[in-house]
């Protein structure tokens, strides 16, 4: 099988692709996001137990 | 055991032990994903009436079991937070609704792009389309409500009767294809005889269910510890984690 010929997807590419492209967005938009927000918790907890840039 | 549970809970011992599961479960979960898009983009043979069309069953499945899955997980620990007051639960219940409604999100998106080509048009107001729409606003409303109340105590007791309500809706995303005529294929994997699909294209699909859930895993894990920061109030372990 060549490259082209799974690329193409048996003419369904413009379907294929782009759904697998939005599944990917949001699998690795969440691990982006639930990390930031792991780390905004961290900053916010620090400055209101007062603890300055000390620790981290 | 109540002791156990009670040292499970406590905030500095479940901070520690979500830190370490974390990359464990997302990294199962990174090679179950790598592994099933093989299965189902090269090894699986094209469907003899979808074509390779059906291979976005392999996204859109998945990601229609994690809208559902983590809808349930969000409503049974805000029950949990609601009914025995414990802060642990309502922070399971909070860290779930951004990445189901994201999933959510992916399910109806993949779906449009499914119905396209097999239907012919993106969307049907439909009875399994329809609910899992519905889904998505109580995601979003859930989030709203959440972020309309300044007092964590008092957002998390308000948006957990919200989440509670709306569980009404998973048994009738799960059952419209049946109880409603619908243009929505019906179940494929999860019926009580034989799945109706060969198992080349049924072990990626499986692989990917369960690596998606592994990922919703350590992605909860990760979101947890950070709303167990946000309801601390003393200052003594959460030093001694940083330090």
């Amino acid at each position: 099988m060549s490259l082209s010929h799974f690329l193409s997807m048996g003419g369904y590419a413009m379907f294929v692709w782009p759904a697998y492209a939005i599944t990917l967005v949001v699998l690795v938009g969440n691990v982006m996001a639930a990390r930031a927000s792991h780390r905004r918790a961290l900053a916010e907890a620090r400055r209101r137990l007062g603890m300055g840039e000390l620790a981290g | 055991m109540w002791t156990w549970l009670h040292k499970f809970a406590s905030p500095p011992h479940f901070y520690r032990l979500a830190g370490l599961l974390a990359p464990w479960f997302g990294w199962s979960a990174f090679i179950l994903i790598v592994g099933a898009l093989y299965g189902g983009l090269v090894l699986a043979p094209p469907d003899y009436q979808q074509g390779d069309a059906f291979r976005i069953i392999y996204v859109h499945a998945p990601s229609a079991w994690m809208s559902l899955f983590i809808y349930v997980v969000m409503a049974s620990s805000a029950a949990i937070g609601l009914i025995w007051r414990i802060k642990l639960a309502h922070a399971v219940a909070a860290s779930c609704a951004p990445v189901g409604a994201s999933f959510t999100f992916a399910a109806l998106a993949t779906g449009a792009l499914w119905g396209q080509p097999m239907w012919g048009t993106w969307w049907v107001w439909d009875a399994r389309l329809t609910s899992e729409l519905i889904l998505l606003f109580l995601y979003l409303g859930y989030i709203a409500l959440r972020s309309s109340i300044d007092d964590l105590q008092r957002a998390d007791r308000a948006s957990a009767v919200l989440a509670i309500v709306g569980v009404v809706n998973v048994p009738i995303i799960h059952y419209s294809v049946v109880w409603w005529n619908t243009l929505h294929q019906p179940a494929t994997v999860t019926k009580m005889a034989a799945p109706s699909i060969s198992t080349s294209m049924l072990i990626p699909l499986l692989v990917m269910i369960l690596g998606f859930t592994l990922c919703f895993v350590a992605l909860l894990l990760v979101r947890v510890r950070g709303e167990v920061l946000r309801r601390e109030r003393s200052a003594g372990w959460i030093r001694e984690v940083m330090a």
